[in-house]
């Protein structure tokens, strides 16, 4: 690793005057768990790394417009672990809790994570399918950019230089609605996913016609995909199966993934086919569950407690 | 360039002057002579480095050490207490935890990290917590039995 110098701003005011100062010459730097590695590579070679290890203010997790608001330097584990993010949205803690290893995601932020752009990450098809925005602040102010328009090639972003992921926020499912994400992980428990993809399955209310969907994939391509044409063969359709087959390959046409040791690119782009239709029919059957657990009795104090010895 | 940096190391309080490109691990071993925790991969997967970050476990070998200051660190040497081991070490003995060593330090540095977040956890919740420790001998159910029984080391 090459010598730099270390800054670290107490605000973003101080971190906007750094970056000001050095330009593209600087790096942000969070949790480094990415960032690191591409350092001692030499791939990156900052002559100043800004810290944003000490500004105060950006990692909370809260509920806003009935979604959920993630400040841009909650770690991995903060959202995996919090009973907000689990309560409110299932998934999202589910699919941080894919990442890494609990060393990584001790470490990795959520805006950190956006920012490096790996197309095989497991949080972004997620949350393309959740309908996620980002937060990007810079000293002249914020915009608010859809996950679906930020990632533009490996490691290349929409963002500017000069631009901070403060907030990743998260919108609430619209009713009828079931969610999921799917990692192909035939290697070891820790690697990246092979192909994944997730699915929002929206229902109308006689829960018989396919009201919305929207499907994202990872690990098949320069960047996470989302599969807009798979979506419209579903829109506005009769609940069916074959439906589901059919998003399936539409999806495998807007993938282009490489042949690499995780799998040839024939090989993916097959799997890209039966993860979405896998990703679909899951988030079915959470939908189901939810109408069903809606349905049954609540269980009784007393019966709720014997539950919990059974389970220790 | 260099930084000069405060942090406490098994509970006590050290003061390095460090260049900024310095990582955690080698400042550890090099700078305060901290042998204990080694260095597998060098890429944060396999687990040999880790180290507690004020009670976090975190890859020593991916972050720098101007990322201690101000905070508390703990290896494998602070785990005993006036001289007598931890649960976890006494049970990495008592049931063969460990074989050639080299992941050791790590193995039983997360598995500490591991009972104080939950001090019973079953088959399961080990191995996702313990899977970004590898072990190259692969004596995997020995480490995870040695985390089962580690409580009946506590007091």
């Amino acid at each position: 690793m090459i010598s730099f110098e270390y800054r670290t701003p107490k605000n973003l005011k101080e971190v906007h005057a750094s970056l000001k100062e050095f330009g593209t010459d600087a790096k942000l730097i969070a949790g480094g768990t990415a960032l690191i590695i591409m350092m001692k590579q030499r791939l990156v070679q900052p002559s100043c790394l800004v810290s944003l290890r000490s500004v105060r203010g950006l990692n909370g997790i809260e509920i806003k417009d009935g979604g959920l608001r993630i400040g841009g330097l909650a770690t991995h584990r903060a959202v995996e672990s919090s009973p907000l993010v689990r309560r409110r949205i299932p998934l999202l803690a589910e699919t941080y809790h894919h990442v890494g290893t609990v060393r990584v995601r001790n470490m990795a932020t959520v805006g950190g994570g956006l920012a490096h752009a790996d197309p095989n990450q497991d949080p972004p098809p997620t949350l393309i399918a959740l309908g996620a925005t980002v937060k990007a602040t810079s000293a002249n102010g914020s915009r608010v950019i859809p996950l679906d328009t930020f990632f533009t090639d490996y490691y290349e972003t929409v963002l500017n230089p000069d631009e901070i992921i403060t907030e990743l926020f998260v919108p609430k499912l619209p009713g009828n609605s079931g969610a999921a994400y799917l990692k192909f992980l035939p290697r070891t428990a820790d690697d990246y996913a092979t192909v994944s993809a997730a699915a929002v399955l929206t229902l109308d209310k006689n829960k018989k016609t396919i009201a919305d969907a929207r499907i994202a994939l990872g690990s098949v391509g320069t960047t996470p995909i989302r599969a807009t044409a798979a979506e419209a063969v579903l829109r506005g359709q009769p609940l069916k199966a074959e439906a589901f087959v059919e998003a399936g390959e539409k999806a495998k046409e807007a993938v282009d993934p490489v042949s690499d040791f995780r799998g040839s690119a024939g090989y993916k782009k097959e799997m890209a086919a039966v993860f979405v239709r896998r990703a679909l029919e899951r988030a079915l059957a959470n939908i189901r569950q939810q109408s069903k657990a809606k349905a049954a009795p609540k269980t009784t104090k007393r019966a709720a407690k014997a539950r919990k010895r059974r389970k220790r | 360039m260099n930084k000069k940096i405060k942090f406490r190391v098994n509970g006590k309080k050290v003061e390095v002057d460090v260049p900024t490109n310095r990582l955690l691990i080698d400042c550890l071993r090099y700078d305060l002579g901290l042998t204990g925790t080694k260095e597998g991969c060098s890429v944060g997967v396999c687990g040999a480095c880790t180290v507690l970050m004020d009670g976090d476990m975190v890859s020593s070998c991916l972050a720098l050490a101007v990322f201690a200051d101000g905070h508390d660190i703990t290896t494998v040497e602070g785990l005993a207490k006036n001289g007598e081991l931890n649960p976890v070490q006494k049970s990495f003995i008592q049931y063969g935890g460990f074989q050639c060593g080299i992941c050791t330090p790590g193995q039983v540095v997360a598995a500490t990290a591991l009972l104080e977040d939950n001090p019973r956890p079953n088959e399961e919740e080990i191995k996702d917590w313990m899977m970004g420790n590898l072990c190259r001998c692969t004596g995997y159910y020995k480490i995870i039995e040695s985390i089962q029984k580690a409580h009946q080391f506590a007091k």
